[in-house]
C-alpha cells in the first residue's frame, strides 16, 4: 500500500524544544509541507526570529538565516532584491513583528517586498519567560503585567492583519488559525497561497496565525485550545484580509 | 581613461560599482545623502540594484540578508547611522559575512553638527557594536584615495569573511577633486558556496547553509570566538597600510594623524620645513590594524622628543599611539571637534609650543 504520511522533506528529523501544546510544531509541519508540494526546498531561503523559534533552522533542511530581533523583514529585503530568485519567508512572533519589529514588517509590507511572513500570535512572549506582548488580551496576566494588562495604561492589543490592511500595497493578508484540525486545514491553504503568490512574484504576503502558549498562559495544553477559541479569536478574527484581486492599482502585480 | 572632477561621496558611489559591488541599501544623512542620490540613478543605468531602507536600522540588515547571500553589498552613513547600524555589524562579523560599510564622520556626540569630524576612532576601531569583533578600517585622505580604498575593500572583507569600514569624514564627502578610477576589478573565485544561503539549488548541493551568530553552548561559541580572532591576528600581520612623511629628516616632533586632518598637517609640515624646522609624520592609512611597529619605530628615532596626535575630536587616536610609543617619548593631543578644521597655523604654532 505503500506510505500515505510521512515526514516532509523540508522538515528535519532533529526533535524539537517546543513545549506540549505548542503550535509552532504544527506551524512548521505546514510551511514545509507546502515547500514539498511546491518543490522549491533547494531555492528557499528561511529567516528565523529571535522567540521561541530562534532555533527554528535546526528543524528545517534548506538555507535559513538568522536574524536579530524584528529585522527579518530588513533581511528578506535585501536577500529578495538581490537575488528575486530565491524564495525568501521570515517566521516571526508576536514580539518580533509587533514589538522591536513593528518598524521593518510596515516598511517591507509597504514596499510590497516579495516574500512571504508567517506571523505567529499567541498574545506573550514565550522564550523569555511570559512577558507582556503587543497582543496579550485585555486583563491577561503576564510576568510584566501581573494585574492583567491594563488598557488605560498600555492600550488595546494590536491587530497587525488589520494594521498592515489599511496600506495600500499589501496584497495578501490574511489571518488563520493553528489550534484545531478545522482550522488546520484552512491555515496550510493559505501559507500555500502566500507562497504561490511569491512564485508568480506577484505581491507581499502575509499569513498570522492565532497559536497557542500554554505553558505562559498557565493553562494546560487542552484548557489553551479553549482559551484561544474562547478569548483569541473573537478579538483577532480570521479570514483574508486582502487578496490580489481586491487590491487596486495593479502595482504588485508584476 | 582620465581623471574626472568629482564630488567625494559620487565618487565613493562610483568606486562601489566599479569594484563589481551591484547592491546598495542606505539612509540619507548628511554629509552623505549624495551617495544615495547618486547611485539611485547610476544604479539602474548598470542594472543594479538601489534602496533606500525606512532607517539605518533597517538598512544594516538589509545589508546583512544580501550579504549572507554571498552578494556584494555595501551602505554608506554618517555618526549617529553607524550607530544605528552597530547591532547589524556585531551580528555581520559574528556570522563572518562579508560587507563593506562607509562612515562620513561628521560631529557628535548625539545629533552633534552637520560638520567634520574623526570622532567615531573609537568606535570604528575597538567596536561600536557588543562583542569581540574587529572592522578592516581604512581612512583616506582624499577622493582618489577613498576610490581606492572603497575598491580594495570588497576583495578584503571577502578574504577575510569579515565587514570592512572606510572611515571617511564630511570634507572628502563633500569636496570636489580630481579622480582617476582604476580598473573595473575582476571577480575573483570566492568560496561563498561554502557558507553562502544562495539556494541549495545554484549550489547544486544537498547540503545547506545556515549564517547565525548564536552559538548557545559556551565552549562552541568560545571556539567560534577564537576562529573570529585569528582573522583580526591575520589583519595585524597582513593589512597594515600607513605613509610615512618627512620621516627620514631628524625630527624632534612626530606627528600621528590620518585623513582630512593629515593633510592639513602635511602643509603644517612643508611650511616649517621651510623655516628650518624638521617634524615627521605617520600617516596611517588602516586605523585597525594600526601601524603600531612604524609608530612604535619613528618615536624611538634618537632626534624624536615627542609624539602628537592630530585628530579632529577630543583625543581617540591618541590611546592608541600612547600604548604603541611605550614610552619612548611623551605623547600628546591636539584637536578640534564641532566641525572646526585646524588650520596650518594653528598646527604650526602648536609644533613651535613645544619646541625650546
Amino acid at each position: 500500500m505503500g506510505k500515505t504520511f510521512k515526514r516532509p522533506e523540508a522538515l528535519s528529523e532533529m526533535d524539537s524544544h517546543y513545549c506540549p501544546g505548542c503550535t509552532h510544531g504544527v506551524a512548521h509541519r505546514l510551511v514545509a509541507e507546502v515547500i514539498d508540494e511546491l518543490g522549491i526546498r533547494g531555492r528557499t531561503v528561511g529567516i528565523a526570529p529571535v522567540g521561541c523559534a530562534v532555533l527554528a533552522y535546526n528543524y528545517f533542511t534548506f538555507d535559513f538565516q538568522e536574524a536579530a530581533h524584528g529585522r527579518a523583514p530588513a533581511m528578506a529585503t535585501g536577500i529578495k532584491r538581490v537575488r528575486p530568485d530565491l524564495v525568501v519567508f521570515t517566521y516571526q512572533g508576536d514580539g518580533d513583528l509587533a514589538s522591536i519589529g513593528m518598524g521593518e514588517i510596515i516598511h517591507a509590507a509597504n514596499r510590497g517586498e516579495k516574500f512571504t511572513t508567517v506571523f505567529i500570535n499567541n498574545a506573550v512572549y514565550g522564550m523569555t519567560g511570559g512577558q507582556m506582548a503587543p497582543t496579550t488580551m485585555p486583563g491577561q496576566r503576564t510576568t510584566t503585567s501581573p494585574f492583567g494588562r491594563d488598557v488605560n495604561d498600555v492600550g488595546m492589543p494590536i491587530k497587525v492583519s488589520e494594521l498592515l490592511s489599511a496600506l495600500n500595497t499589501p496584497a495578501y493578508i490574511t489571518r488563520q488559525s493553528v489550534i484545531k484540525p478545522k482550522y488546520i486545514v484552512k491555515a496550510k491553504k493559505a501559507i500555500k497561497t502566500a507562497f504561490e503568490y511569491q512564485l508568480e512574484r506577484r505581491c507581499f504576503s502575509f499569513v498570522e496565525l492565532v497559536s497557542t502558549c500554554p505553558t505562559n498562559w498557565g493553562l494546560t495544553p487542552v484548557e489553551a485550545v479553549k482559551w484561544a477559541e474562547e478569548t483569541l479569536i473573537p478579538y483577532y478574527s480570521l479570514g483574508d484580509f486582502k487578496t490580489p484581486e481586491q487590491v487596486k492599482g495593479g502595482t504588485d502585480a508584476k | 581613461m582620465g581623471k574626472i572632477l568629482m564630488k567625494g561621496n559620487e565618487a565613493i558611489g562610483e568606486a562601489g560599482i566599479r569594484a563589481g559591488c551591484l547592491n546598495y541599501f542606505a539612509y540619507p544623512i548628511t554629509p552623505q545623502s549624495e551617495v544615495a542620490e547618486y547611485l539611485s540613478h547610476r544604479m539602474p543605468e548598470v542594472g543594479g540594484v538601489f534602496l533606500q531602507g525606512e532607517s539605518e536600522v533597517a538598512v544594516g540588515y538589509m545589508i546583512f540578508g544580501a550579504a549572507a547571500c554571498g552578494e556584494r553589498v555595501f551602505t554608506t552613513s554618517s555618526s549617529p547611522g553607524i550607530s544605528l547600524m552597530s547591532e547589524a555589524i556585531s551580528y555581520i562579523a559574528g556570522a563572518q559575512c562579508p560587507a563593506v560599510f562607509v562612515n562620513i564622520m561628521r560631529g557628535g556626540p548625539g545629533l552633534g553638527g552637520i560638520l567634520p569630524s574623526q570622532a567615531d576612532y573609537f568606535q570604528a576601531t575597538k567596536g561600536g557594536g557588543h562583542g569581540d569583533y574587529r572592522l578592516l578600517v581604512m581612512a583616506p585622505a582624499s577622493v582618489q584615495e577613498a576610490v581606492e580604498m572603497v575598491m580594495a575593500a570588497f576583495p578584503l572583507a571577502e578574504k577575510y569573511r569579515n565587514p570592512v569600514m572606510i572611515l571617511g569624514d564630511g570634507l572628502i564627502g563633500q569636496m570636489m577633486e580630481p579622480v582617476e578610477f582604476p580598473e573595473h576589478l575582476k571577480s575573483e573565485p570566492s568560496n561563498k558556496d561554502d557558507w553562502a544561503t544562495n539556494g541549495m539549488d545554484t549550489r547544486k548541493s544537498k547540503k545547506r547553509n545556515l549564517v547565525k551568530s548564536l552559538f548557545l553552548d559556551p565552549v562552541k561559541l568560545n571556539e567560534h570566538n577564537l576562529i573570529l580572532k585569528a582573522k583580526y591576528d591575520r589583519m595585524k600581520c597582513e593589512e597594515v597600510r600607513y605613509e610615512p612623511y618627512n620621516a627620514d629628516s631628524d625630527y624632534r616632533i612626530l606627528i600621528v594623524s590620518y585623513g582630512t586632518m593629515s593633510r592639513v598637517c602635511k602643509t603644517a609640515v612643508d611650511n616649517l620645513k621651510a623655516e628650518g624646522i624638521d617634524v615627521g609624520m605617520i600617516r596611517p592609512q588602516t586605523l585597525f590594524p594600526f601601524p603600531e611597529e612604524a609608530v612604535f619605530q619613528a618615536a624611538s628615532k634618537k632626534s624624536c622628543r615627542m609624539a602628537l596626535s592630530i585628530e579632529m575630536s577630543m583625543g581617540q587616536m591618541v590611546e592608541d599611539v600612547e600604548r604603541c610609543v611605550h614610552g619612548k617619548c611623551p605623547v600628546r593631543w591636539y584637536g578640534k571637534c564641532g566641525g572646526e578644521v585646524p588650520t596650518p597655523e594653528e598646527i604650526m604654532d602648536v609644533v613651535r609650543s613645544y619646541l625650546p
